[in-house]
């Protein structure tokens, strides 16, 4: 069946209540009784959850095969859990697995074997990279991957279509009854707003951490009440990859040219006034747009409300100068923005259910004017494709994108209209994984183009000297630059499925062949 | 466009680019530079000389450059390299060349009659491929001024190449430019008394922009047309530093508005402000809003 | 053209493409390799053969090995082996048999 972007979904994926997406909204007002875990309860005296390993607590909570087990990625390449975790599972002799994790990254190939070998049968996550993703695109995983926004996930677990049985919590400081932070120890992550909701809703919780602190571990981001065992391991994570150095502003000259682009739009559209909500993404160009937005904000004298989303240097800056009332932050990037949330009383940490939830009664993304973001795609409809490479093979995430740009009343999309001999600007990407709706301006270093759904920002553009040009003319460049590209060899399996915020079905990946 | 526009265009950034690196010249005039430099000289090696001029032919020909110039510069006299280099770039439709170490009338005049053979070789219009001339050395300098006047149909102007310079000089490179000086303004005079445009050398410390900035503004003071660059990013703050005042910009609207009016009626000679204006003044004047415009700071009407 | 020994042009940048020509009887043989293969593999070899065509040369073995290269550069990284091939180094058929 076809669905509101134009995209073939196999009807064999559309049962047990799963349909197309049918546009953004689609969903909106809809009442539903939010899911619950299965929780053992605690009546009598308890002076420690603490458990001498991993494979202990794997035993404690009565594991079994099949089980769905959830992971947070606020270590991002840093992270250790996730593979100590699995690597225990798997020598425990259980199988049949489902990963059900916020995202999974490079420092997860491990899993890649797993897979191979058929342990683990389900992958649920947001980012799906080098090995792993190599392996789902090759067809090796049992079902096919289910593939989330940030947002989609926590509506996807408070709806009940994921059942976690096991979440495993990574946290820089716990105390012996699990109130954990993502604050101090040895790998500081600065928030864990990705894991509050599977303490919420996993039946068994486990908070492994590698410094244990004295008791109560407060102010917590995981409450002990929801915390069934504790571990302590020796490191969680490496610490440089957790939280990088400052980020710095790119340098390249087309970057910095496509950023200037970007604060100039923001300054000629309708919502920049003061108090006026801002999100980037951390890619080159919509960083540096940070850069050239301070003078454009000084000169006009308004402020930011607040910035939200994954926070780095440049916005802890924008706070820092008084540009910028506060942060609502749901990661942490480098080490200006976990020092910063530690002890800046106008930096909040919030879940991403306050972040980016389509199923609560209104999330951030819901009042948020401006957001920048990449792509490595985007066709003529506006569609955007952050997940599948030039060769076809699935190495991106959703992450937040398809959240903010929905709830963005201005969202731009910033990109180099070329990257090698591809075109970023296409007929048709290879995976919608943001649709066209949501998608308002596109930002080239070849000029600028806006969906025509938006006559009203057109119109304020027009005032301005910035290159207007139209998506189909761009299109054109890109291919008389680099040829018009042959499509991609897929197969008929689907491997992955794009679910919409709501989780209707977006679009799905389907098996490809390994080149050479 | 005749060759006496080509020859007066603004050129206050001309951006050097190797011809083998394919991930730059496939898209160079991005980043707005007036001129394009593609260098078939220092920036290829010895054995690569070959590779860089197909690159070169096949650039020209793919690339649309979207107007800005593009100039080629060829390996100098003393190697075996230059008739070669000048074939590919006439061929190829480049708007000019670069004479690497020219530093006798003569070595002009070699050079224009190679490129008259390859106008004539490769069907393009006898005098259409332009030609600058680096002077690298203090004979180069000396010479100059009849460097300038050799081909007036074709010389855009003289650059001065500041490596080799200092080198030959016996000294090495200051903050304070005081080693540089002689030549810059030898040549810089020479320039203006032939009527031709003069340039700066290139600056390679990408990291001291500080250093950059008062490099530029010292030769915008001397009045020189541009500068030689080596990466797109120095390209912003040329444009800024060269940018005329807001006063400069009224002053010079006054000018020429007055001059239309006056023109119209037949005066030649009137007073803005009180000071005496006659047609000497009008280029000097259309030139400041010409650079207005280019910098994107023109608000006018003219 | 004649090819004569075995050459060599381009490098393994990204946006370049290597280039090795060397002269084989039975015909234009060519390989590609190229981090775009899957879209552009087609248009790279199209690419090579067109170009050699050109210049006449009808029976060379050619590997490329390409990292995402636009026409103009594969065409002028082809042309180069083979005029290196060819021991040619001056004199060069520009808008000629070089298009």
């Amino acid at each position: 069946m076809k669905n509101a972007v134009n995209r073939e979904i196999p009807d064999e994926l559309l049962v047990n209540g799963r349909e197309v997406f049918q546009g953004s909204d689609y969903r909106n007002g809809i009442r539903y009784k939010k899911a619950a875990p299965k929780v053992k309860m605690r009546t009598s005296q308890l002076e420690s959850k603490v458990l001498p390993s991993i494979a202990d607590a794997i035993k404690a909570v009565d594991f079994k095969d099949g089980m769905t087990v959830s992971f947070h990625h606020h270590f991002r390449n840093g992270d250790y859990v996730v593979n100590l975790v699995m690597e225990e599972i798997v020598k425990m002799g259980f199988k049949d697995i489902t990963i059900a994790a916020s995202s999974l990254g490079t420092s997860h190939d491990p899993i890649a074997e797993y897979i191979e070998q058929g342990i683990v049968t389900g992958i649920q996550t947001s980012g799906i990279r080098g090995k792993m993703g190599e392996v789902v695109s090759y067809g090796k995983l049992k079902t096919p991957a289910i593939l989330r926004s940030h947002g989609g996930r926590v509506r996807a677990i408070e709806e009940g279509e994921v059942h976690i049985d096991v979440a495993f919590i990574g946290a820089p400081t716990s105390d012996c009854y699990g109130n954990a932070s993502g604050k101090g120890g040895k790998s500081d992550c600065g928030v864990l707003a990705y894991a509050d909701v599977d303490a919420k809703y996993a039946d068994n919780v486990v908070v492994i951490t590698d410094t244990l602190v004295d008791f109560p571990n407060f102010p917590a981001s995981i409450k002990a009440v929801d915390v069934d065992y504790v571990v302590v391991v020796d490191e969680i994570g490496d610490a440089s990859k957790i939280a990088s150095a400052a980020a710095r502003f790119s340098r390249d000259p087309r970057d910095l040219l496509m950023a200037e682009y970007c604060a100039k739009v923001i300054e000629a559209t309708p919502y920049f006034k003061d108090g006026f909500s801002f999100q980037t993404g951390a890619g080159g160009p919509s960083l540096a747009a940070n850069r050239y937005l301070e003078p454009i904000l000084l000169k006009h004298n308004i402020k930011m409300s607040w910035i939200c989303g994954g926070i780095s240097a440049p916005a802890v800056d924008l706070l820092n100068k008084g540009l910028c009332e506060c942060i609502v932050d749901t990661q942490d990037f480098d080490t200006v923005a976990v020092a910063s949330v530690h002890t800046n009383p106008k930096h909040f940490e919030i879940t991403t259910s306050q972040y980016a939830s389509p199923s609560n009664k209104s999330a951030f993304v819901n009042k948020l004017d401006y957001v920048i973001l990449a792509a490595l795609e985007i066709d003529v409809d506006f569609n955007v494709n952050v997940i599948t490479g030039s060769d076809g093979v699935l190495r991106g995430a959703p992450g937040g994108h398809p959240d903010t740009a929905a709830g963005a009343k201005c969202c731009i999309i910033v990109t180099p209209l070329l990257r090698g001999r591809m075109a970023t600007v296409c007929d048709s990407v290879v995976t919608v994984t943001t649709p066209g709706e949501c998608v308002d301006i596109l930002v080239t270093d070849y000029g600028i183009a806006v969906n025509p759904k938006r006559p009203d920002l057109l119109e304020a553009l027009q005032k301005t000297k910035l290159p207007l040009t139209t998506i189909e003319e761009l299109r054109d460049i890109a291919y008389s630059i680099v040829g018009e590209p042959d499509p991609l060899p897929f197969k008929d399996r689907v491997v992955a499925i794009l679910e919409a915020r709501d989780g209707t079905i977006l679009d799905v990946v389907r098996e490809i062949e390994p080149l050479k | 466009m005749s060759n006496d526009k080509r020859l007066k265009r603004l050129r206050r950034t001309m951006m050097f680019l190797s011809a083998q690196r394919p991930g730059l010249i496939k898209d160079a005039y991005i980043y707005g530079a007036d001129s394009l430099m593609i260098d078939l000289e220092d920036a290829v090696a010895e054995n690569q000389k070959d590779s860089a001029r197909f690159s070169l032919y096949n650039a020209l020909k793919t690339v649309d450059y979207r107007g800005t110039e593009v100039i080629v510069r060829i390996n100098a006299l003393d190697t075996p390299h230059w008739q070669e280099d000048i074939r590919v770039s006439v061929a190829g439709g480049a708007d000019g060349i670069r004479i690497a170490k020219c530093e006798t009338k003569q070595d002009v005049y070699t050079i224009v009659e190679a490129i008259e053979k390859a106008e004539e070789e490769f069907g393009r219009e006898p005098g259409s491929t332009l030609i600058m001339a680096a002077l690298e050395s203090p004979l180069a300098i000396i010479n100059a001024y009849e460097i300038c006047i050799a081909c007036p149909e074709r010389m855009i102007g003289v650059a001065i190449s500041g490596g080799d310079y200092r080198k030959s000089m016996g000294t090495k490179y200051y903050p304070d430019g005081y080693e540089i000086f002689a030549g810059r303004a030898n040549m810089l005079v020479a320039a203006r008394a032939a009527g031709v445009q003069c340039f700066d050398t290139v600056f390679t410390n990408l990291d001291d922009e500080e250093g950059f900035r008062k490099e530029v503004q010292l030769i915008k003071e001397m009045g020189f047309d541009g500068k030689s660059l080596i990466s797109p990013r120095q390209i912003a703050i040329v444009h800024e530093i060269f940018a005329p005042t807001e006063k400069e910009i009224r002053d010079a609207e006054k000018i020429v508005r007055a001059w239309r009016e006056n023109e119209a009626k037949g005066i030649g000679v009137f007073t803005v402000d009180g000071k005496m204006i006659d047609i000497a003044f009008i280029p000097g004047a259309e030139r400041v809003i010409e650079m207005a415009k280019a910098s994107g700071i023109y608000e006018g009407d003219l | 053209m004649l090819l004569k020994q075995p050459a060599i042009a381009g490098t393994l940048e990204s946006s370049d493409v290597q280039v090795t020509i060397t002269p084989q009887d039975g015909g234009v043989k060519v390989e590609v390799d190229s981090t775009v293969k899957a879209q552009y593999g087609r248009h790279i070899e199209e690419c090579v053969r067109e170009t050699l065509e050109n210049l006449n040369i009808k029976n060379a073995l050619v590997k490329v090995v390409d990292q995402g290269a636009l026409e103009c550069t594969i065409k002028a990284r082809v042309e180069c082996a083979a005029f290196r091939s060819a021991q040619v180094e001056d004199n060069y058929p520009w808008g000629g048999a070089i298009k």
